[in-house]
């Protein structure tokens, strides 16, 4: 065990897991104002494949990013439509956007899947994510607005009983999880493989879900988990090359049923409940008319 | 000095019932007004007129000596009107300090809604601490934080929704001397109440409603609660009906020391409810809404596994613990205050609403199957026998009208042979065809020596059917009185909440 | 001109409505589908007839429909009695792999059997590993209220990393050249074709089987009953007497085993084997099948014909067209979409005044 090694395994985690911390964050944010978003896999795919097109369409990194963001904002735009205005179900409608997202991502990439591209520093991103974290903390302890997605995700009947607009809140926070998903798929394509194939997000988006519950909502919690998670995957490798006898997906199945463990943790006791996850999550908002 | 508020004319309808009938009235500047009456009488309706979450169909409100157009509550608001609701609209998880901001329409930063706060705490001796999260706070904390909440907005009028209902006698004490200060110190407070004691001792004037119109405008100084109860209830003494006597003699329910207790603030506690009913006998349990009515009725009903103590006792077998299935299995009917969405089923056929509330009976099944031929016959003899206007069992529940499907509702019940039936505010929003067929309907059931209980607000649906009634208030049930030549004054006075 | 739109809450319910809705939200999948393939340069009558006709032109077509709209009913039909009952399990992929898992792993066990039991036997263990997988969010749900979404999606990643340590661990062939998969099944273990030189299976059987079951439950017995009344009211659901809890169990049971028969026939049917890969996204897609077939077992099996045909027109698709066969997913996609999109209408009264 040298400080290399260390190191080494520190970078790999860090370059990883980025993905995680981007589109964590923006469904806990989602998900502090009451909705729930399931399409976290479908947006980050097409996010991913946006952003590779057009890298390789115009070579700019900024108008690579800048679209891979519009393609967010436009998926996500069309989801939150639903939900909010249409008030369809969420779950149904998140998977439809995830199902959709794979199959529409696989089909814009495919005249450009295997086309070489320059890779973009990781480390931009990462120091980001950092920064992303501390201001979603701040943003949701400090400030007013912050305070009025709580407040809409804890009791949605108060907040706009006291004057607030529901609908309006929720829009921002759906948009705002969607660009942080597509932020992530960009960085897979772009700064982590860099390439494009098809599904390459692996399931990324159904770890952020968990991770987001994992975390109990909160935004530095988060961070830690998103390292815990993708520090599992990587050190599952690692501990077999050290001869470890358990095998590897036991190792890859531990966040996944400690999530589980959390979700019972945090239920079971109806005070925990009440304290950490929103109460309004993935109840409609209906307004009387 | 002119008045602080005018009503000039409020009306308000909704579909079937008319909330506000040409109301008009004036508040004192600087004085305690209290608005008395029943459910139904039209009350939170006007409050809500006046805080602009309802727009009047007709009338004007002069505030000021000036002619106000309120379109929501921030209009409210900026006129210095603010409200304090019955069911406070806090949020759980966050802190006072956080449920205050955002109460507040301005921007504050968090040193100043300290010190704002704490000056009006520490004025009026309130108790707060501004970084606890609501969910570990007393109902009576909880509603100091709405009161401060409203506070720190600069008021001139502040409403209360029935501030009591939800607090201890102590913390009532203390809520009266903080309204007393408030007052003195160039407020204005309106609260609704139906708690005569109450409006003695606080309010300078009250207004009494009912059916939504005024009945009278008083100075409390001059009144006593068996004046303000007897003029509550005042002109029903013509309405009484005369029925028969009961015929027999066996008990038939008891309810021994029925008590209660709920962690839930807003849940009323039951204290030691004890009544008997005979065969035959059609028993009312009267009062306001929120003094225990949803509680007794889920107690008897027996759908959430409420905790209880004390017995209920049917025909000489302990019910306590049976479960609603039970309790059905043993003849006991139930029909609940909401229709559509708990005894029965828009979405399902009439048939199916049979089986809904009959799925316990043998005779509509097979092992597990639906004998369907049974339970539509079944669902056409309620048809017929009941006076249901609609082509056929298949309709689905929702597209009957109210009193068509209440009659539905009922005629499914009293035509599963009940020994006692239980109904929970059996009339109210349906036309009066169907009203009064109900009403024939419950008490030739009685004749045939059906125990009834009915739980209701309104007195004249009670004192037109029933053999005796009692008051529940704050969870505790009066003495019954019977209905003929009943005491009117008394029986204000139960429903105020001064029992014997 | 001011117009103000108002959303109010159908107060009447009309079967026309919920059952063309279904067909609307196909209709203007098409339409959108047809720009897509304009997009990609592609003329879009040529595109639908290789992606709907081509593919069930010729018998082996037509077999291969039922090949993948026989897993898809089945789960759909059990996850129709979660969903009628406001239960969402998302795990269905899980629950499918772990009947792989469980009837699968009686084949490998009985390696060399000829007997006609080891069937039957691999069959009823498929459905309880199903069964079992099901039974844990739903007593985590009963016992500890804890949500049902969330823990049936986790169990499905644990399941597929289960199926993974099998596959590359104790089960993998010795004489598999290292590749993660098992023994083939015995002949004894594998799921009889109908016809020969077509892959369809007896699995068909067993889906109309269910779905002819289903049907009866739903409109004649007293268990369909209480699901659909605690679908749509619990208040009125505890006024019958109903008890909750039992209905969570029940249906979660029911679903997982649904999901773990049509896990067991894949391998045991067209697979042959336990492998990492033994579902294209079956337990996701069949909550598309369920929900366009309006939960009702005709409709399901009638949408899971049709969600087959995406699957196979997506191959075809990538055949002939050159695009990706995951096209097939942005169908389903659209069509989820446009089905919760008019469902809106179903359940509310837009009116502009």
């Amino acid at each position: 065990m040298n400080i290399e090694l260390i190191i080494g395994i520190l970078n790999i985690v860090l370059i990883s897991t980025t993905p995680l911390v981007f589109a964590g964050i923006g469904e806990l944010v989602t998900e502090k104002s009451g909705v729930l978003n399931l399409g976290l896999e479908g947006l980050m795919l097409v996010g991913a494949v946006t952003g590779f097109i057009t890298l390789v369409l115009t070579g700019n990194y900024f108008y690579s990013l800048f679209f891979s963001i519009i393609s967010g904002v436009i998926l996500s735009g069309i989801f939150a439509f639903l939900v909010l205005n249409l008030m369809t179900n969420q779950i149904a409608t998140g998977l439809a956007l995830t199902i959709f997202g794979i199959g529409l991502s696989a089909m814009l990439g495919k005249k450009f899947s295997g086309t070489p591209i320059e890779g973009l520093n990781p480390y931009y991103f990462i120091t980001i994510s950092f920064l992303l974290v501390f201001l979603v903390s701040y943003f949701l302890s400090k400030t007013k607005s912050g305070l009025i997605v709580r407040a809409v995700g804890e009791n949605h009947n108060s907040a706009y009983a006291l004057g607030y607009n529901v609908i309006k809140t929720r829009y921002m926070t759906i948009i705002f999880g969607g660009i942080m998903s597509s932020i992530a798929g960009f960085y897979i394509s772009i700064c982590y493989a860099p390439m494009w194939q098809e599904g390459m997000t692996a399931g990324r988006g159904w770890i952020a879900l968990a991770l987001v519950v994992f975390a109990t909502w909160k935004p530095w919690r988060l961070l830690v988990g998103a390292y815990i998670f993708g520090g599992v995957a990587i050190m599952q490798m690692n501990l077999q090359a050290m001869g470890v006898k358990l095998p590897g997906q036991f190792f890859n199945m531990m966040p996944y049923l400690a999530t589980i463990i959390v979700l019972v943790f945090i239920s079971s006791n109806k005070l925990r409940l009440k304290l950490s996850a929103p109460a309004s999550l993935n109840i409609p908002f209906e307004k009387n008319q | 000095m002119q008045p602080i508020v005018e009503f000039q004319n409020i009306c308000k309808e909704y579909p079937g019932v008319v909330a506000n009938n040409n109301v008009s009235f004036e508040i004192t500047r600087q004085s305690i007004h209290a608005i008395l009456g029943e459910n139904g009488a039209g009350k939170s309706t006007l409050v809500k007129i006046l805080y602009g979450h309802v727009k009047p169909d007709k009338g004007q409100i002069i505030i000021n000596s000036d002619l106000a157009t309120i379109n929501s509550p921030t209009t409210a608001q900026s006129l210095g009107i603010n409200m304090v609701f019955q069911h406070f609209s806090l949020f759980e998880s966050l802190t006072v300090a956080e449920n205050l901001i955002l109460g507040m329409s301005e921007k504050i930063s968090l040193s100043k809604l300290k010190s704002k706060s704490e000056s009006i705490c520490n004025k009026y001796g309130f108790n707060l601490n501004l970084n606890s999260p609501i969910s570990a706070l007393s109902v009576g904390q909880r509603q100091s934080v709405e009161i401060v909440r409203s506070l720190l907005n600069n008021p001139e009028i502040l409403i209360m929704d029935e501030p009591t209902s939800v607090l201890t006698p102590e913390e009532i004490k203390k809520l009266f001397k903080i309204i007393k200060k408030l007052v003195a110190d160039g407020l204005t407070v309106i609260f609704i109440s139906h708690k005569l004691d109450e409006i003695i001792n606080l309010s300078d004037h009250v207004t009494i409603m009912r059916n939504g119109k005024v009945v009278s405008n008083l100075t409390t100084k001059n009144e006593d609660p068996e004046s303000l109860g007897y003029k509550m209830l005042g002109y029903k003494v013509s309405k009484t009906k005369q029925i028969n006597n009961i015929n027999y003699s066996e008990d038939v329910l008891s309810l021994n020391n029925l008590s209660s207790y709920s962690q839930d603030p807003f849940t009323t506690n039951l204290n030691k409810i004890n009544f008997k009913l005979k065969k035959g006998q059609i028993f009312g349990i009267a009062g306001v809404a929120g003094n225990g009515q949803k509680e007794l009725m889920e107690i008897l009903l027996n759908e959430n596994d409420y905790e209880f103590n004390g017995n209920i006792i049917f025909k000489n077998i302990n019910i306590n613990k049976l479960s609603t299935f039970q309790r059905k299995s043993l003849s006991i009917s139930y029909v609940t205050e909401q229709r559509l969405g708990h005894s029965a089923v828009p979405e399902m056929s009439l048939s199916e609403n049979i089986l809904l509330s009959m799925n316990h009976k043998a005779e509509f099944k097979r092992g597990d199957f639906i004998n369907f031929d049974r339970i539509n016959s079944y669902a056409n003899d309620v048809i017929k026998n009941f006076n249901v206007d609609t082509p056929s069992f298949n309709v689905k529940a929702g597209k009957l009208s109210g009193g068509n499907l209440q009659k539905f509702i009922i005629g499914r019940e009293i035509m599963s042979n009940p020994e006692l039936l239980i109904l929970s505010q059996p009339t109210w929003g349906i036309d009066a065809g169907s009203e009064a067929f109900i009403k024939k309907s419950l008490i030739e059931l009685s004749q045939k020596g059906v125990s009834i209980i009915i739980i209701s607000h309104d007195l004249d649906e009670l004192l037109e059917v029933c053999h005796n009634i009692s008051v529940l208030y704050e969870g505790s049930l009066s003495k019954s009185l019977n209905v003929e030549n009943i005491d009117i004054t008394k029986l204000g006075k139960y429903m105020g909440g001064l029992f014997d | 001109m001011v117009y103000l739109i108002s959303i109010k809450l159908r107060d009447d319910y009309s079967n026309f409505i919920f059952y063309l809705s279904p067909l609307v939200a196909v209709v203007l999948t098409l339409f959108f589908g047809s720009f897509i393939f304009l997009i990609l340069d592609l003329s879009p009558i040529e595109s639908f007839k290789i992606f709907f006709i081509s593919p069930i032109s010729n018998s082996y077509g037509i077999s291969e429909l039922f090949v993948k709209a026989t897993p898809l009913a089945i789960i759909a039909l059990g996850l129709s009695y979660c969903f009628k009952n406001n239960i969402y399990n998302i795990g269905a992929e899980g629950q499918l792999t772990m009947g792989a898992i469980f009837g699968g792993g009686i084949g490998l066990l009985f390696n060399d059997s000829t007997s006609i039991f080891l069937l039957p036997l691999m069959i009823l263990f498929g459905a309880i590993g199903g069964a079992f997988w099901a039974s844990i969010p739903a007593l985590l749900k009963t016992k500890f209220n804890t949500n049902e979404i969330l823990t049936s999606l986790m169990l499905t990643y644990v399941a597929l990393f289960i199926l993974d340590y099998f596959v590359v661990g104790p089960w993998k062939d010795p004489a598999g050249y290292g590749l993660p998969k098992s023994m083939p099944f015995p002949d004894a273990g594998r799921l009889p074709v109908l016809f020969d030189g077509l892959r369809i299976h007896i699995g068909v059987f067993f889906a109309i089987i269910i779905c002819f079951i289903t049907h009866i439950v739903y409109n004649k017995t007293l268990f369909g009953f209480k699901l659909r009344v605690s679908g749509l009211s619990s208040k009125a659901s505890q006024y019958a007497g109903f008890k909750y809890k039992n209905l969570i169990f029940y249906t979660f049971i029911i679903s997982g085993a649904c999901a773990g028969l049509a896990g067991l026939f894949e391998v045991s049917g067209p697979i042959g084997l336990l492998y990492r890969d033994i579902s294209p996204n079956y337990g996701f897609t069949a909550i598309i099948v369920a929900f366009l077939g309006r939960l009702n077992p005709i409709g399901i099996i009638l949408s899971s014909l049709l969600i087959a045909l995406t699957y196979l027109g997506a191959e075809d698709a990538q055949l002939f067209l050159k695009i990706p066969s995951a096209v097939g997913f942005v169908f389903q996609g659209l069509v989820l979409f446009f089905l919760l999109g008019t469902d809106f209408l179903n359940k509310y009264k837009v009116s502009i005044s």
